[in-house]
């Protein structure tokens, strides 16, 4: 089993929410980085969590950037490290909402140039820190406070197009696993050049489910095959055994969409369209671990 | 070295001269031979900068940004829509007191597309906390990128600087350049508050109003010091070079009694048209801004003023004329001329001044009646 560092990088009195799986995930990243790391936030929910001036909740340097502007800034920091000599890592953490949405061009033009970074998106489907309006990554189906009668499009594919860059490592992680995050930021940060984790955050608050279920909900995420934990490395796809068992004999989707008050009132329709989905994304991997694609 | 230069040409020299760790640039009309050059020296080893090619404007002042927070000297260039696309970051770059310098080649905003000089572009960004300098020859725009980068890296300023130059009035335009060697006119590149591995610290975090106002009058009191600093750079690179310059450009105004007050090669136009009114027995002379942020102080009293603006804010009047009304009590003969590339000739400056209506404005060459 992984040896976690003891040291805490996420200091008590963060101002998340109860339940937040954001600061928890970033607590791994962090363990797994170390003190010579940079992290570059733009606006999201961990912009509010470190706390406020001249008090930050974080015990590493965070450099806070525009919604946009992410990759970029983190492209000039990292060029400047090198040429200064210095074996800093540079982390971005980001929603889906700067990542999908407004930083997608930065962070595609990031992976073109083969920039060295690691760009952490971790997913609450919906602008969780400005109280729930849909992003390109809500989910079909789900209400938010823009999409009051359930999302009608699906949830962007945002792996599919980081993946079209080729990115010399990707990775899909959860919350729910933090030996998981921890081994895959590791990994991500022993290889030159740009690397991408899109790590699921189940959102007490935005999809309305009572904050001592965060980890039960991702748990249940994996198990029911609505996100599939896997890595693409140097362009090999290798699903990890959790999700390979996952997928054998998965959960019903009921027991995924139940606790969630951003789903209730979904009809037979939209699970229909949840199920089929995650089935050709499941598909699609499968495929390409075989070699088959 | 005596050589000769397009205005394009002489910023990238100077800023050779001065090796930023870190450009980051788009290319963008009348502004691409500048990166064109500096990409090329770099790719031949000439040059030895991180050359980072991205994708956008706001994305080259967030690298910009990304890189100078870690103690790098940073360059980048732009004009018109890119500095428009660009604008969110502008003010962040000033707000995290970066010294960052931008040459932004001075064109009009569409619609329609128009490539040509006009300064609107720039004077959108005047409330962002960056200093700004207009230049009229391709000298001036060597010897301003140099002193610059004094300028914004001061411990007493520590604020970004914007170059302007007239799109292809002078970005290509060839006149003589000398270059100097300048580089340790300059001297090395030392941010205080540059990110520290060893000292974790959490920059821009949320911040409540009384510390953020205090953070904006930080800002107001360094624009404040650099009146300062931008003289004694001035006097000395004077000293050093024997190329004289000043927050605003005189000529002929000491015993003038109308002045023609305008920026960038208009200004230089200017100087043209006071020596054909003075054989004309006009008692004419000019004044030319350089320094637009911090604006000037400038005694007019007992002159007549006629101030001509490459630019205009809606409903409001010529920025340039407006900022002196505001700050000086004159009520200038106000001549709006140039927009998108419009012509202006010396010819064109004398008849503004003979025939002046204090008070009034005149939008040249297409309402003489506003």
């Amino acid at each position: 089993m992984t040896e976690i560092p003891r040291e805490e990088f996420v200091l008590k009195c963060t101002s998340a929410c109860a339940g937040c799986p954001s600061s928890l995930a970033l607590r791994y990243v962090l363990k797994a980085a170390g003190h010579d790391t940079v992290l570059v936030v733009p606006a999201c929910c961990t912009s509010v969590i470190q706390g406020i001036f001249p008090f930050t909740s974080l015990n590493v340097t965070v450099y806070n950037i525009a919604f946009a502007a992410a990759a970029a800034c983190a492209s000039g920091m990292s060029e400047a490290f090198r040429k200064a000599g210095k074996k800093t890592s540079v982390i971005v953490y980001a929603g889906d909402g700067g990542t999908v949405d407004i930083g997608l061009q930065g962070l595609s033009a990031a992976l073109e140039r083969e920039e060295d970074f690691l760009y952490v998106c971790y997913d609450n489907e919906a602008y969780s820190n400005t109280g729930m309006q849909r992003s390109g990554a809500t989910p079909y189906g789900a209400r938010t406070t823009t999409t009051p009668a359930g999302k009608t499009h699906p949830k962007k594919d945002l792996d599919g197009i980081v993946a079209a860059h080729n990115p010399p490592y990707m990775a899909t992680t959860c919350v729910a696993y933090p030996q998981d995050v921890f081994r895959k930021v590791q990994k991500a940060l022993s290889i030159r050049g740009p690397s991408f984790i899109h790590l699921l955050a189940p959102c007490p608050t935005s999809w309305r489910f009572s904050p001592d279920l965060t980890i039960e909900m991702g748990k249940r995420a994996i198990r029911s095959g609505m996100w599939i934990l896997y890595e693409r490395e140097f362009g090999k796809v290798t699903i990890n055994s959790v999700s390979r068992a996952a997928l054998k004999n998965p959960l019903p989707l009921e027991d995924y969409l139940s606790p969630q008050g951003r789903f209730s009132g979904i009809g037979q329709r939209e699970k229909d369209i949840l199920i089929s989905q995650a089935r050709k994304m499941a598909k699609r991997l499968i495929h390409e671990e075989e070699g088959v694609c | 070295m005596l050589t000769i230069a397009t205005g394009n040409k002489a910023v990238a020299a100077a800023v050779k001269e001065l090796r930023p760790a870190v450009i980051a640039a788009y290319p963008i009309t009348p502004q691409t031979e500048i990166v064109e050059q500096i990409a090329a020296w770099v790719a031949a080893g000439e040059l030895d900068s991180s050359y980072i090619p991205v994708e956008s404007e706001h994305s080259a002042m967030a690298a910009c940004i990304g890189a100078s927070v870690t103690g790098a000297r940073t360059f980048t260039a732009t004009s018109s829509q890119g500095l428009a696309y660009m604008h969110e970051m502008v003010n962040w770059a000033a707000g995290a007191r970066l010294p960052i310098v931008m040459a932004n080649v001075n064109r009009a905003l569409a619609p329609g597309w128009n490539i040509w000089a006009e300064h609107t572009d720039a004077f959108q960004e005047r409330d962002t906390g960056w200093l700004q300098v207009y230049v009229g020859t391709v000298q001036e725009a060597y010897d301003t990128v140099v002193m610059a980068y004094r300028i914004a890296e001061h411990e007493e300023v520590l604020l970004p600087v914007m170059v302007n130059l007239d799109g292809f009035l002078l970005s290509h335009s060839t006149q003589s350049l000398e270059t100097d060697c300048p580089g340790d006119f300059v001297p090395p590149f030392r941010l205080p508050h540059a990110i520290d591995v060893a000292h974790p610290a959490g920059y821009g975090t949320l911040t409540g109003p009384d510390d953020y106002f205090r953070f904006r009058w930080d800002i107001e009191r360094s624009m404040r010091n650099s009146s300062r600093v931008i003289r004694e750079t001035e006097q000395d690179f004077s000293r050093r070079f024997g190329r004289t310059y000043a927050p605003v450009e005189e000529y002929r105004a000491d015993d003038a009694d109308v002045v023609v007050i305008a920026m960038g090669t208009l200004g230089k136009e200017a100087e043209v048209a006071v020596d054909l009114l003075r054989r004309e027995g006009i008692r004419a002379g000019s004044l030319r801004i350089r320094w637009f942020r911090p604006f000037p102080d400038l005694d007019l009293s007992g002159r007549e003023l006629v101030v001509i603006d490459r630019d205009y804010s809606f409903g409001f009047s010529g920025i340039l004329a407006g900022s002196l009304r505001a700050r000086t009590r004159a009520d200038p003969y106000s001549v709006i001329a140039g927009l998108g590339g419009q012509e202006v000739t010396y010819d064109d400056i004398a008849g503004f001044v003979r025939g002046r209506e204090p008070g009034r404005e005149l939008w040249f060459g297409v309402d003489r009646d506003v």
